[in-house]
């Protein structure tokens, strides 16, 4: 059974409010005992592995992008019946209402949200500022781990044509929008990797010809919440110049710091078809007769070869 | 398979301890390092411009040795090392205290011969991810270029 929306002013402004709550909210429900009987089922997702162990919401449960969601025999995400498995060891049922949070402005929560996703999970909603929000105001944390009854889920196949973009889906895409949330020290070429992240191996620097430069964190206000309605606006129909109705593909470096953008775009802003390229630069910038712009312009598609 | 023979044997026990247990349970362990982390003294916290950021870790962490002398040649007998990570990194926190207990007051000597991709005897690879490794061989390698720079030994 869903559990009740958060209705706010802020959200309200949102495409789909239903997709976000906030600390206050959670507070609530967790106060309510909904996370305890198992109605509200809290997923905290982390980049570092290790930071649900040292404290967190009580009642959530831990999914890491890395050894759950990833499938590094095949590089890819896991299947359906993976899924199913690691779902209902979670205590998540097909029809559960799902909480994500976790740790940088919820990269990594917006990720896990966005894998949901792809196997169809209706009910996932984001917790507006994440970890480092709930950390701040001073809300309760433990360490104790929940051993939650095991939920039903069903074994459902993985879609991922309508928000995953493949190589060649964006090859066959140039000329629409896309975005690229990396650093502009990154998108230019200057760098290939995040300031003070290791380097990954991209063996050309620059971006994907057309694709406006709209770093992730610009979606986000200092305390890590999404920016409002009127400022996300501003930005991406703004100074992106993306028209409503448009077709958009997100990239990143790995297809984690997209996901980000792709929930601001989907389901904030409204924008029914968007993509996130996971392949993203790692694959784009090592990949054959495939062409890149250097430098800060957006450049042109057709890429004038040759010249 | 490297073997732990050539390590120094306070980190030979630390990766015996490691490689003696399942994937979880060595997260655990990195867990429990990253809270024996000790603080930094009071001489450093004041003056965070003696430590240097290893940049290739994914969370800040600063370090800096400091060289212990014998009183009557003045010649360096001991290194301390110290480290400064913050309590929501606690992977970088975990490796910056395996790399504590295991080398912390050792000789130069003994510092250099650890071999640069000791990290990799951990058996954490899978669950951390190659990426992460690399941000603890960093670490290692850092120390080992400024122990060898302090002592005029060779790395």
């Amino acid at each position: 059974m869903p559990y009740p929306v958060e209705q706010n002013e802020k959200f309200a402004a949102y495409a789909h409010p239903e997709r976000l709550v906030s600390t206050e909210w959670l507070a609530a429900a967790l106060e309510s005992g909904a996370v305890a009987n198992g109605e509200l089922v809290v997923v905290e997702s982390d980049e570092d592995v290790l930071l649900y162990e040292t404290g967190h919401i009580p009642g959530a449960v831990k999914i890491d992008w890395h050894t759950d969601l990833n499938d590094d025999v095949t590089r890819d995400y896991v299947d359906g019946e993976a899924f199913a498995e690691l779902a209902a060891s979670k205590g998540i049922s097909r029809d559960s209402t799902v909480v994500i949070y976790g740790d940088k402005s919820n990269w990594w929560a917006a990720y896990a949200l966005w894998v949901f996703t792809l196997f169809g999970h209706q009910d996932v909603r984001l917790l507006d500022g994440g970890r480092d929000k709930w950390v701040a105001e001073g809300r309760d944390l433990t360490k104790d781990k929940p051993a939650p009854a095991p939920g039903n889920y069903p074994v459902v196949e993985r879609d991922d044509a309508p928000i995953r973009a493949f190589k060649d889906d964006v090859l066959a895409h140039l000329g629409k929008p896309l975005i690229d949330v990396r650093s502009a020290e990154e998108y230019t070429g200057q760098r290939t990797h995040m300031p003070a992240y290791p380097e990954e191996g991209a063996l050309r620097g620059g971006h994907i010809p057309t694709a406006a430069s709209v770093p992730w964190a610009r979606a986000a206000a200092e305390n890590g919440t999404f920016r409002s309605r009127e400022d996300l606006d501003a930005i991406y129909l703004g100074e992106a110049g993306l028209t409503a109705g448009d077709d958009v593909v997100a990239y990143c470096r790995i297809g984690e710091r997209s996901s980000h953008t792709w929930f601001a775009l989907k389901f904030l802003l409204g924008f029914e078809s968007v993509r996130n390229y996971d392949g993203s630069w790692t694959e784009w910038g090592n990949a054959v007769r495939v062409p890149i712009v250097k430098g800060a312009e957006r450049g042109s598609f057709p890429v004038a070869v040759g010249v | 398979m490297m073997t732990t023979q050539a390590l120094p044997s306070a980190l030979a026990a630390i990766v015996d301890d490691f490689q003696a247990l399942s994937e979880p349970e060595r997260l655990q362990l990195l867990l429990e390092f990253s809270e024996g982390l000790p603080e930094l003294p009071e001489r450093l916290t004041n003056h965070p411009e003696l430590l240097e950021q290893v940049v290739e870790c994914q969370s800040p962490l600063f370090l800096t040795i400091e060289t212990e002398k014998d009183g009557s040649t003045g010649s360096a007998t001991a290194f301390r090392l110290f480290f400064k990570a913050p309590a929501e990194a606690p992977t970088t926190r975990g490796f910056a205290g395996v790399l504590h207990e295991g080398l912390d007051g050792l000789s130069a000597e003994e510092i250099l011969s650890v071999p640069d991709d000791m990290p990799e005897l951990l058996g954490l690879t899978r669950a951390i991810t190659p990426l992460r490794m690399r941000g603890m061989t960093a670490m290692l390698g850092r120390i080992k270029r400024k122990v060898a720079a302090a002592s005029g030994v060779r790395a």
